[in-house]
């Protein structure tokens, strides 16, 4: 698709024998949030993963704001500047302040002076809601704190693309919405989004479109509302009768 | 028992003077081989652990070459092995320059760099692999990624061992004395052989050890703990 920010072309992958992509074709367009869900093992992390290159992949091409990914050129530290990446363990420097976290970066990559990076990170922990937390270490804050500095630190390096891999999975569940607050906020500003999730009332009010995945495959794409009014295929009509039955 | 004692034997005549050269031979030798092997260490700690191969074959041979081949050997191989291969210009000014002091530093900073790196490749394990992905994600390069946030977590993991080794490396220089550096077990018996006051003698050896070990393990405790990663358990005191 001409002008896609992200597009799989046919991408497979394998771990050893064991087959976890299979024929991928996925195109997002800018501004795009999309929602992949699918059951444990069926190849969202591992999909989400190969946009920025964290894991390879065999077959095919994924190309990225432009640079195909499977073309040997690709200088994945630079690609991975343009994407920000948000984990499901937060992934916090913990030898670092908060600011330190936030800035680290924008020094060390772009070559922000420290006074610039600095005021960037303040404005980010404003946006983020947080910005009295910024002399604290990792460990002193609440886990929903922590993936809001871990989503203010892949935001400092203004990326044009998002990927969350499941970023509210290891939160306790009154922490939740504040992180998908944040991540509402960044789709409502027109962030290209890519989100691994098990959320799905976010996937309904936020998403632009619900990618499901099983068995390494996209079974079924489909515009939130169609996807959970009336979904096609028997998998996801498994899936959602057991994630949504309580 | 007939012996006497005389401890006035450590402070009369030359005693004092040598084994007070004696501290600065051992402080000096094993100070700059801690620098080396520190540095040795963290290369070839960290080599093991990266995602290519030439670099982990180049990290795991330097650590099974050095450390499975006796010190001493390493100290003799440095000392009369290695000048010889050197031009004559070089060699006539390293035999006027303290060759032994420098051959006997090399082979306990490359002895002890090979066991260094593993202590600190073993801290680079402890850490979760995600920490590396988060790095790289943002943009730093490998490079970056270890300079930056993996070494640096991975030492402050490490000081109780690295301590360990560390004392292993200072007691270790007295190995030297076969290579006759003048350092503080040479000094020791050099009073030992003037004097014939044996038990003062390596009394005073003993003790001094002691007391610098000991300074050692208390400053790198006061390492441990200003350094210490907010969050992780074992802060004692």
């Amino acid at each position: 698709m001409a002008g896609a920010a992200i597009e799989f072309e046919g991408v497979s992958k394998w771990f050893g024998n064991h087959q976890v992509l299979t024929d991928i074709d996925l195109a997002i367009v800018p501004g795009e949030v999309v929602v992949v869900c699918g059951p444990s093992g069926s190849g969202k992390s591992t999909l989400i993963r190969c946009v920025n290159g964290l894991e390879p992949f065999q077959r095919g091409d994924l190309v990225v704001l432009g640079d195909s990914l499977a073309s040997a050129g690709v200088r994945m530290p630079a690609l991975r500047t343009r994407v920000g990446m948000v984990f499901q363990s937060f992934n916090l420097f913990p030898h670092m302040t908060v600011l330190e976290n936030i800035t680290l970066a924008p020094v060390r990559v772009r070559g922000l002076s420290a006074t610039e990076a600095e005021k960037t990170a303040r404005t980010l922990l404003e946006r983020v809601r947080i910005p009295d937390k910024a002399g604290n270490y990792p460990a002193n804050l609440s886990g929903g704190q922590q993936q809001r500095v871990a989503i203010a630190r892949a935001l400092a390096m203004q990326p044009k693309i998002m990927l969350f891999d499941e970023p509210t999975s290891a939160l306790d569940p009154e922490m939740i919405n504040e992180v998908l607050d944040v991540m509402t906020d960044l789709a409502k500003e027109g962030m290209t989004m890519m989100v691994v999730t098990h959320e799905m009332g976010f996937a309904r009010r936020v998403a632009h479109r619900v990618v499901f995945m099983d068995a390494g495959r996209v079974v079924e794409e489909a515009k939130p509302e169609a996807f959970f009014a009336a979904p096609k295929s028997d998998r996801a009509k498994d899936f959602l009768s057991k994630i949504l039955s309580h | 028992m007939s012996y006497q004692f005389k401890w006035s034997v450590l402070w009369s005549g030359q005693s004092g003077g040598w084994l007070l050269q004696g501290v600065a031979t051992t402080l000096a030798i094993s100070g700059l081989a801690w620098i080396l092997a520190v540095g040795l260490g963290i290369l070839a700690g960290a080599a093991r652990t990266v995602p290519w191969r030439p670099l982990r074959l180049a990290g795991t041979f330097y650590v099974e070459f050095f450390r499975n081949v006796p010190l001493l050997v390493w100290m003799f191989f440095w000392y009369f092995g290695v000048p010889p291969l050197l031009p004559r210009g070089v060699q006539d000014w390293l035999f006027n320059h303290s060759a032994e002091f420098w051959a006997g530093m090399f082979a306990l900073g490359v002895y002890h760099g090979a066991r260094m790196s593993e202590v600190i490749r073993s801290g680079i394990n402890s850490i979760p692999r995600t920490q590396f992905e988060a790095s790289v994600a943002m943009g730093l390069t490998t490079f970056q990624a270890y300079r930056l946030i993996i070494v640096p977590i991975a030492l402050r993991l490490i000081v109780p061992p690295a301590t360990n080794e560390s004392l292993n490396l200072l007691k270790n220089s007295s190995v030297a004395l076969t290579i006759s550096v003048a350092e503080l077990t040479f000094q020791t018996r050099q009073v030992e052989t003037y004097t014939a006051k044996a038990i003062e003698a390596l009394t005073a050896g003993t003790l001094i050890y002691l007391v610098l070990c000991v300074s050692i393990a208390w400053i790198m405790a006061r390492v441990e703990r200003r350094f210490a990663i907010p969050g992780l358990i074992a802060r004692g005191g």
